[in-house]
Parts: structure tokens; C-alpha cells; sequence
């Protein structure tokens, strides 16, 4: 694992946001551009990395690592379902959508799919109450789920996922 | 039509763009405060406006800032804390998102306040595109002079910073947001020292929610007695409120704090009423760890005034009887809901988002949550109830943050206003998994309508 070129200097970019000396405050940010560059995931090869980069000791990643629920510590699928349950999707019918993803996946929550390209995670409270119920693909929100959304959400990653091998 | 002072004009096209967000008038608040007062003189304008923090806990802004330590050659650090992660809550996401300029604005005059040089803006991780929006508006910012070194000749020089979360409730809380700025884990500290003396890197700051920064530019603009004359008492200005659950117009509002509950529910200027017809059984009105009210006592105070929503309506009662603003976060239950079923999500959420280090709320978060999965899958007995009542009752108060209260709240309120509801799922275990209990005897006030 190592970064490219335009990625340390996005690192480095990152390190001059705070003041000299404190550039473990860049440790959050630079496992989130370290997870994206590694598939998704933060393997421990991945993480003594980071740590060598900010000169910090390992445990110090391994501690934040395992902390925040947005870090996965376990390989997931090409495309990651992160579907919300809390109350107010709760009240929207967000049970009935993780059924659904579950049926037509048969996957339970927590699995990839044997090809690889889906793995479905409940979470908490994402801040989309009002526009339930939803979950997170990427870098984006789906929101305002129903059955006929989700199949075409799973199309449509299917679709990206052939134009792309 | 209440007065809008933050999202007037959210939906001017391009509004998001520096572009158009200054020929509607924006960064007048800048030129005012930088050219025409003194540092204190912004702060005793905030604290004239009697401005309450907007995350949740309601304490005056003004004084907050005038709390902050100014050591001699020691830097100064305000942040904006947009970990907006509340169940129930979605504003601040909504004016990051919408008029990200605004609240760049608002983070200029109050830096220029508290002698902040790095701001930085702490946002949730799932908020990743807005990270964007306001990378963009900060570059757009730099490259109009707002920002960077002596600032239109004020001798003041700024930078702004967004930085990404990583998935965690607790960095909401202030100390636990230091924390997690300095690359930590997201434990939050012993108060005192309180951040105003010792926060992020040691040296004195302040962390104010997205809202009450943004709130900042029409009490400048105004100047702070005008602003307090919006409101009503010590709920002085505007606030966002964001609707959701069982209602027909869920979204983010902006209310000056003068109108009934019962108004902002079935108006179809805010929450247009509940879907299909059915009644209201319930309501969280300020976030997910508030108490949750039934109909009858959510329009009236036990008193028998119409509740409004502001801070002192809404929390007259105390728990026994009323609830509170909190983060305006505006969860809507209509009768087919299950109270038991939702606040069991609620302790689910808690348990998760508990960060481990004080016992009560680790050990406590995890026992509800079981014990309310239990009663809710007809597992449950009577013992139980009472059971939950003491785990609650032994974790508020008891934890370094406010997390643990925050997690007790909503079970307590639950056993306490739908104690009857628990125990039909203890006493029908096979029914309770058929169909809800309905609406009982904390029935919606509101008359029956008439059907054919």
C-alpha cells in the first residue's frame, strides 16, 4: 500500500490545515482518502501506512480506526448499502426496505454477495429523517426508498459494474 | 407567514454560488462588523440578541463567547460543529447544503469576534457531498477577499477548514469533537476545564452549531435589540425546525417562534397535517432525546395553554408534562405506530452510538436495548418495566457527557406516557406481534372528522 503521487501531496494539503506539530489531526481524513484508494477498506498493512505517513504510532490508527463506524475493517462489496433504521426511517417503512434488499440480494445484513459487487450494512441515523426512508451509496444519499427504487438502484450498479470490466 | 432571517433566500436560483449569494446581499454582515466595530462590540450585539445555541442545549451564544480566554500570544480556535447527527434533525445539512455562504459568513464576523484565525467546520462523515459545496464556497470566499490575510485592511486574517467526521453521535458533543479534531478517538473529556480556556490543541475555543453561527449575520445585519424583538421572551429569533415521520410535508422550516404546535403540525404552510387521514398519537418535537409527548398533553400544557414552539412552551411541565426544543428536530407518530417499537430504535441508536468510556451509559445503553427487544418481540415480563424505569433512572446523571441523559430521556418519557403500551406487549405477546395497540387513552384532542 502507497499512495500516488497526487494523493500525498492531497495529504500534505491536509497536514498544513492546522498548525506545526499537529499533524495527527490529518488522521481522519487520511483514512477516509485511504480506505476510497484501497477498495473500501482498512486492512492492517493499510493502516501502518497512514501511521508512518503522520509519524504516529500504529495503535494510534488502529484506536480511531476501530472507533468510527464509517471505517470497514472487513473487505465489502464493489457497491456498499448503508440503509438506516433509526426511528424516523423506522416510521417510514426502513424495515421493510432491509427485508426487501435482503430477499432480492439474499444477503443478511453484514454479507456480500458471492460476486462481490454488494454488501448490505444497517446504520444509524444518517440525517435524512424528513426524506425517508434512505440509505447511503458512495459518496451520496438515496433517499425517499421504495421496492421499485431499490431494484433500480441495483440495476443500475450491476450496469456500472459490467461497463467497467 | 412568519418572518424568515436564514433561508429567505434559500431558494434563489444559484443562491449556492458567491456569485448571486452577494447581489442578494450577501457578506454585508462582514463589511459591517470588520470595518465599523470592535471585536467586542460584535459580541455584545450576539449577546443583545439573546441568541440560544442552536444544537440542542439552548445556552445563550453571547455569553458563551464572552466566557472564551484571551491569553497573551496563545491562539484562539472557533469551531463549527455540523455533526448534525440527532435522529430527527436535518437542518443544518439543509443550509449547508442550500446557502453553504450563509454560514460562511456567519463563521467570518464570529471569528472576527473571538480572534479566530483557523476556523474550522467539523461536519459528519455521511455528509460528503456537502464537504464539497462548502470547499467551494471557502475557495469562492479566498478568491473574493473575504478570507485570507487582512481581511480589507482590518489587520484580520482568516482561514476557514471543513473537517470530515467519521461516522460517531458522540463528536457532537463538544469536547468529544476536540477530540476527534486532534485525530482521536471521539472520547469526550471531564468538564472542567471547559473548551473556552483549554479546547481543540489546548488553547481556548469555542464550538457553536452551523445554526447559531448562520444566526449571526441577520443579528449583525439587524444589530441585536432588533433581532430580540423576533420571538417571544427568551426564545428571541428564528429557528429551523426539521419535520419529519408521519406527516404530509416533511422538510426543513424556518419559525419565529410564535405559532402553536398544534398550527406547525396541520398547517399547510409547515407539516400539512398527517397522511391518509389518520390521527396523531405522538410526538418528539426537538430531536430524537427529548421526552416524547402524547397528542393530548403536545397542544395544551397541563395548565391548559396552547403549547407553542419555543423554548419555555415546550418545556413547561418539566419531564412529568412537557418536553423540549432541543434540536428541532420534529418526529411525527402517527396512531398505527408502535411507541415501543420506536423507542426501542432510539436505544438502539443510544447503545451504538455510546462511546464506552463511563459505565453507566456502555453497560446501561446496551440493557435497555435488550430489554426493549424483549417486550417489543412478546418476550417480555412485567418485571421488566420496571426494570428499565431503574437502568434509565441509574445512567442519567451519571456519565462524563450528556450522551447517557441523552439515551435515559426517551425510555423514561415512553414508560412514563405509554405505560400501558408496554405493558399490553408483556401481557398479549401473541396480539402485540399481530398489530399495534393504537391510540388509548391519550387519544388525538383534535374532534373527529365526520366520514360518510
Amino acid at each position: 500500500m502507497a499512495f500516488t503521487a497526487d494523493k500525498l501531496q492531497k495529504v500534505q494539503e491536509i497536514i498544513a490545515r492546522y498548525p506545526d506539530g499537529k499533524q495527527k489531526s490529518a488522521l481522519i481524513p487520511v483514512l477516509h482518502l485511504a480506505q476510497e484508494e484501497h477498495g473500501g477498506w482498512l486492512s492492517s498493512e493499510t493502516m501502518d501506512y497512514v501511521a508512518s505517513l503522520l509519524k504516529i504510532e500504529p495503535i494510534e490508527v488502529y484506536e480511531v480506526a476501530t472507533f468510527y463506524s464509517m471505517y470497514n475493517l472487513k473487505p465489502v462489496g464493489r457497491y456498499l448499502f448503508e440503509v438506516c433504521q433509526t426511528g424516523p426511517c423506522m416510521l417510514n417503512g426502513s424495515d421493510q426496505i432491509i427485508d426487501y434488499i435482503k430477499e432480492k440480494l439474499n444477503i443478511g445484513v453484514g454479507e456480500t454477495t458471492a460476486d462481490g459487487l454488494f454488501t448490505l450494512k444497517t446504520v444509524e441515523c444518517l440525517g435524512a429523517c424528513g426524506y425517508a426512508p434512505m440509505m447511503q451509496l458512495g459518496k451520496h444519499y438515496r433517499e425517499h426508498l421504495t421496492r421499485d427504487k431499490v431494484d433500480q438502484i441495483i440495476a443500475e450498479c450491476r450496469a456500472k459494474a459490467s461497463s467497467m470490466n | 407567514m412568519g418572518r424568515k432571517l436564514l433561508l429567505e433566500k434559500a431558494h434563489v436560483e444559484g443562491i449556492r454560488t458567491y456569485e448571486v449569494y452577494r447581489r442578494e446581499g450577501g457578506y454585508a454582515s462582514v463589511e459591517k462588523a470588520l470595518k465599523t466595530m470592535s471585536p467586542d462590540q460584535v459580541t455584545e450585539e450576539v449577546k443583545k440578541s439573546g441568541l440560544r445555541g442552536r444544537g440542542g442545549a439552548g445556552f445563550p451564544a453571547g455569553m458563551k463567547w464572552s466566557f472564551l480566554a484571551k491569553p497573551e500570544g496563545v491562539p484562539r480556535y472557533l469551531v463549527c460543529n455540523a455533526d448534525e447527527s440527532e435522529p430527527g434533525t436535518f437542518k443544518d445539512r439543509y443550509l449547508m447544503e442550500f446557502i453553504p455562504h450563509l454560514l460562511i459568513e456567519g463563521l467570518i464576523v464570529a471569528s472576527y469576534a473571538l480572534g479566530s484565525n483557523r476556523t474550522y467546520i467539523y461536519i459528519r462523515g455521511e455528509y460528503a457531498w456537502i464537504v464539497d459545496i462548502l470547499e467551494t464556497a471557502i475557495a469562492e470566499a479566498n478568491a473574493n477577499g473575504w478570507l485570507g490575510k487582512n481581511i480589507f485592511g482590518s489587520g484580520f486574517d482568516l482561514q476557514i477548514y471543513v473537517q470530515r467526521g467519521a461516522g460517531a453521535y458522540i463528536c457532537g458533543e463538544e469536547t468529544a469533537l476536540i477530540e476527534s479534531l486532534e485525530g482521536k478517538r471521539g472520547n469526550p473529556r471531564i468538564k472542567p476545564p471547559f473548551p473556552a480556556v483549554k479546547g481543540v490543541w489546548d488553547c481556548p475555543t469555542v464550538v457553536n452549531n452551523v445554526e447559531t453561527l448562520a444566526a449571526v449575520v441577520p443579528i449583525i445585519n439587524l444589530g441585536g435589540e432588533e433581532y430580540a424583538k423576533i420571538g417571544v421572551g427568551k426564545s428571541t429569533g428564528t429557528k429551523l425546525i426539521s419535520a419529519c415521520g408521519n406527516i404530509n410535508k416533511p422538510g426543513v422550516y424556518e419559525i419565529d417562534m410564535t405559532i402553536s404546535v398544534e398550527e406547525f403540525i396541520y398547517s399547510d404552510e409547515y407539516c400539512g397535517g398527517i397522511p391518509n387521514g389518520k390521527r396523531l398519537k405522538a410526538c418528539i418535537p426537538g430531536g430524537s432525546s427529548v421526552p416524547i409527548l402524547p397528542a393530548n398533553l403536545l397542544f395544551k400544557t397541563a395548565k391548559g395553554d396552547t403549547r407553542i414552539m419555543n423554548y419555555e412552551s415546550l418545556s413547561d411541565g418539566g419531564f412529568a408534562t412537557g418536553t423540549m426544543m432541543g434540536s428541532g428536530g420534529f418526529i411525527v407518530l402517527d396512531e398505527d405506530q408502535c411507541v415501543v417499537r420506536h423507542t426501542l430504535t432510539l436505544a438502539r441508536f443510544y447503545r451504538h452510538e455510546s462511546c464506552g468510556q463511563c459505565s453507566p451509559c456502555r453497560e446501561g445503553t446496551g440493557w435497555m436495548e435488550k430489554i426493549l427487544k424483549n417486550i417489543e418481540t412478546g418476550k417480555g415480563k412485567m418485571s421488566d418495566i420496571d426494570l428499565l424505569w431503574d437502568i434509565q433512572r441509574k445512567i442519567e446523571g451519571n456519565t462524563i457527557c450528556p450522551l447517557g441523559d441523552a439515551a435515559a430521556w426517551p425510555v423514561a418519557a415512553a414508560l412514563r406516557h405509554f405505560r400501558d403500551e408496554f405493558e399490553w406487549h408483556v401481557l398479549n405477546p401473541v396480539e402485540s406481534q399481530q398489530r399495534n395497540f393504537g391510540l388509548a387513552h391519550y387519544a388525538d384532542p383534535r374532534p373527529v372528522p365526520a366520514t360518510a
